[in-house]
Parts: structure tokens; sequence; C-alpha cells
């Protein structure tokens, strides 16, 4: 009796854990993120649904304090611990509006992960494509994974059409750096503009 | 003609060499090894200004006109945007050959016979169902890349949009190499003309403003999403600009094979 109640919840466990558990291959971790995001993306479901869901799948999925660092680039370096506390927080609130917003502006995007490249033990690059429609061409999108924990692998950068995300939002971040004659904090002042829009 | 495409040259290298020695505003100053994808600013607020000023007619003029043109059925689109893209091809032909990518070109020449004959004026694009791959747009400014040019440093032309001084230097050269702006012209070559009394200018321009209008029409929702999460849409217009001139002129669209991934490199969080 006390062993079927060990398998039982040995079951349950592991089916709760399989839940949430993305595989630690590359490109499965892709399809599934895309099927995930295909589910939430359908007409019938709200803006402010889909918003929420897509947040909790970025917060998953995607290595949030990786992107914020690699796009302060290295201004990072001149920020106290405060600071970066603050810049984090902020970062990953402007993060998840840019990302939810982006994406909602898709209805069931149909997105076929297609191959993927290991460049090294800590990216692979896994490559989709966007099917078109009658007013959209097809998009060919690439996925910078982040793969030091083969176990965990997280989203790094979105690559659409050989365009980073990643590396335009580090040219805006250093843009609005550069015109505020090197002040860092200018830029907190500027994501809290966009957060509260 | 020849005598024209060498002055071009000479011209983008000297606007090179020049380049090194603008002057930098404030901004610049502060460049770090964070932006050496980036290239530096000719004269931003000139360039800030007439991105002020393209972004306002855009709104005015060329987005409704793309929402217009959007509205029109699909094949009357398609065959438009294939119509625009297959004389289109003959400038990218120009550059395939200076480019020495003779493969390419064959491609480009045999597609534009077939879409132009069988493909009743490039309306439809049989070649592709032939197994002629479309290997995309070339121009001047590619080609100069392909020689080995710099960017040169980056600025905004009114109606134009962004650019870099080796791709305005490319747009010059285009004007040469593009056999559809002779024959629209009536061009005078070794004392012959190119090109008879049934087309005029206007033929020219009514050709390059419908192929923008479809681009801009085909980039609606992109544009749109840009615009909405930017925090300086000067800067990710810039940076997608540069980006993106990078892929074409490596002839690639991974942007593994054209950025410094170096900065990714360091970066460790688990």
């Amino acid at each position: 009796m006390k062993k079927n109640f060990f398998i039982i919840i040995f079951f349950v466990f592991g089916l709760t854990q399989k839940s949430f558990a993305y595989s630690s291959d590359p490109e499965q971790f892709i399809q599934e993120i895309v099927d995930e995001a295909k589910k939430i993306l359908v007409d019938s479901n709200t803006q402010e649904f889909k918003t929420e869901k897509l947040s909790e799948l970025a917060l998953k999925t995607v290595d949030i304090k990786g992107v914020a660092f690699y796009t302060l680039g290295n201004y990072r370096k001149e920020l106290n611990d405060k600071e970066m506390e603050e810049y984090l927080d902020l970062f990953e609130k402007y993060f998840l509006k840019s990302f939810t917003s982006r994406l909602t502006d898709y209805s069931e995007p149909k997105i076929d992960v297609v191959s993927s490249d290991v460049l090294n033990l800590k990216y692979t690059i896994v490559k989709s494509l966007l099917l078109g429609t009658d007013k959209k061409p097809e998009v060919n999108i690439e996925w910078r994974v982040y793969t030091k924990n083969p176990e965990k692998p997280l989203i790094r950068d979105l690559i659409i059409e050989g365009l980073s995300l990643a590396r335009t939002q580090k040219e805006e971040f250093s843009s609005v750096i550069q015109t505020n004659n090197g002040d860092v904090t200018k830029l907190f002042i500027t994501l809290k503009e966009f957060i509260s829009k | 003609m020849i005598r024209k495409i060498v002055y071009i040259t000479v011209f983008a290298f000297l606007l090179q060499t020049n380049v090194v020695m603008a002057g930098t505003t404030g901004s610049e100053e502060l460049k770090s090894s964070d932006t050496q994808n980036t290239a530096d600013e000719c004269f931003e607020g000139f360039s800030r200004a007439m991105f002020k000023l393209n972004h306002g007619l855009d709104k005015v003029i060329f987005e409704p006109v793309a929402k217009g043109y959007r509205a029109l059925p699909t094949p009357i689109r398609k065959g438009t945007g294939n119509v625009t893209d297959n004389l289109r091809s003959l400038l990218t032909l120009s550059n395939n050959l200076l480019q020495g990518d003779f493969h390419k070109a064959g491609d480009t020449a045999v597609r534009f016979a077939v879409n132009s004959t069988v493909g009743i004026l490039g309306i439809f694009d049989p070649a592709a169902r032939l197994g002629f791959e479309d290997h995309g747009k070339e121009d001047f400014g590619q080609t100069l890349g392909r020689w080995g040019t710099n960017s040169g440093c980056y600025f905004v032309l009114p109606i134009l949009g962004p650019t870099t001084a080796r791709d305005a230097v490319g747009l010059v050269g285009n004007v040469f190499l593009d056999p559809v702006f002779h024959v629209t012209h009536n061009s005078e070559v070794h004392n012959a003309l190119i090109g008879n009394d049934n087309y005029s200018e206007h033929n020219y321009y009514y050709y390059r403003g419908t192929g923008a209008v479809d681009f801009r029409a085909k980039n609606i929702e992109s544009f749109d999403s840009v615009e909405k999460n930017s925090i300086d849409l000067y800067a990710s217009l810039k940076s997608l600009y540069l980006q993106n001139r990078k892929q074409k002129i490596a002839n690639t669209k991974s942007a593994v094979e054209t950025q410094d991934d170096s900065d990714w490199e360091e970066l460790d969080t688990n």
C-alpha cells in the first residue's frame, strides 16, 4: 500500500514537473515555445490574457538578465549595485512590455523550426520560418539559445531576417546614453517613460 | 559610361578617406568598443532633422498610399510587385557582373528573359518554377562593399532615407548602371540613343515609386512594431539599416556571420 502510494506521488510529481519543463534539445525547446505561443495568440483570447501568458512564457524561457547585461554593454561597469538592481528591474518590465507588444500583433503565427547550428558549448542558433500570408511575406527567424546549462536552455536573442533585436536594442540604449552626455541614469528615465506608456 | 563608373568609384574612395577626418559630435566621442559595428555619424543633427521630416512625410503620404495599395486584390499586388522586381533585376544583373558573380548573373539574366516573355512582362514568375532561383537584389553600394569599400559615415537623406557615404555613392552609381534608367531617359551612348519615344522619364519614376510603395505595403506591421517599441526610433532604424546592409553585402541572412559575437561570450548568468 505504502509502495503504491509512493508510486502515485512520484507519478503525479513527475507529470507536474513535465508540464513545466521544456526540452533540453534547443530545436525541440524552440518548437515547444512556438507551439505554446501559438495557443496563446488565438483570436478568441483577450489582449490582457495574451499579454499575461506571453509574459509568463518569456520569464520561463528568456534569459532576461543576460539580455539586460548585453543591451547595456560596457556601461554596466559604471553602475553600482543599487543602480544595477534598479536597471535589471526596469529592463525586465521594459522587455516584457516590448516582447508582448511585438507578439500580440500576430494572430496564430505559423512557425516551422527548420534546423539548428551549434556555435559552441554556450550557444546554438535555431532556425525557423514564419510562414507568409496574403498580406505578409515569409520571414526567417533565428533564435540564439544559451546552452551553458544544457539542461535548461534559454533564449538570448531573436534574429529576424538577419536583424538582431538584441543588437538593435543595445544600439538604441547606447544612443540614449550618448545623447545625454554618457549619463546612464537618463536611460532609466526613458525606460520608465516607455513602461508607463 | 565606363568613365562615369570610374569617376564614381574614385569619388567613393575619396569620400571614404574624408570620412575618417570628419568632425565628431559630442555623442560620438563617447563611442566605445560597444559600438564597433555602428558607423559614425556624418552630421547627426542634420540627420535627426531629416529623419523627422521623412517620418512626417511617411505618416502623411507614404503610409496612407501603402495602406490603399494593400487594399487592392492580392493578384494585382503580387503582379505589380513581380513587374517592378523584374525590371529591378536588370540593375541586379549589372552588379552581379561587377561583383564577378557570374553564376548569379546567369540566373538573373535567365529569370529576366523568361519572366519578361513567358511571364508576360514580369507579371508572373515562371522562372522560379523552372528552378532559376531569385538570389536577391544587388545595388552599386553593395558592389562597392564587395570590393572592400568601408561604409563610411551614416546620415539620413530627405525622402530617400538612411544611407552611408558608400551607399550614397552607390545611389548615384545605380542611376548609371540601371538599364531601365537609360531606356526611359533616352540616354546617348557612343552617339546612339538607347530607348525610343515610347518611354519617358516619368516611366522610370513610376516604376521606382511603385517599387517603394510595394515594399512599404509589405512592411506596414513591421514598421509599426518598431515604432511602437522603440525608445529612440532614429537609433533603432540606424541599427536596422546598417545590419541589413552588412547582410546584403555578405550575401547572407544569418546575423552570426556578420556580427561580432564577442559581446555575448563574456555574459554568464547561469
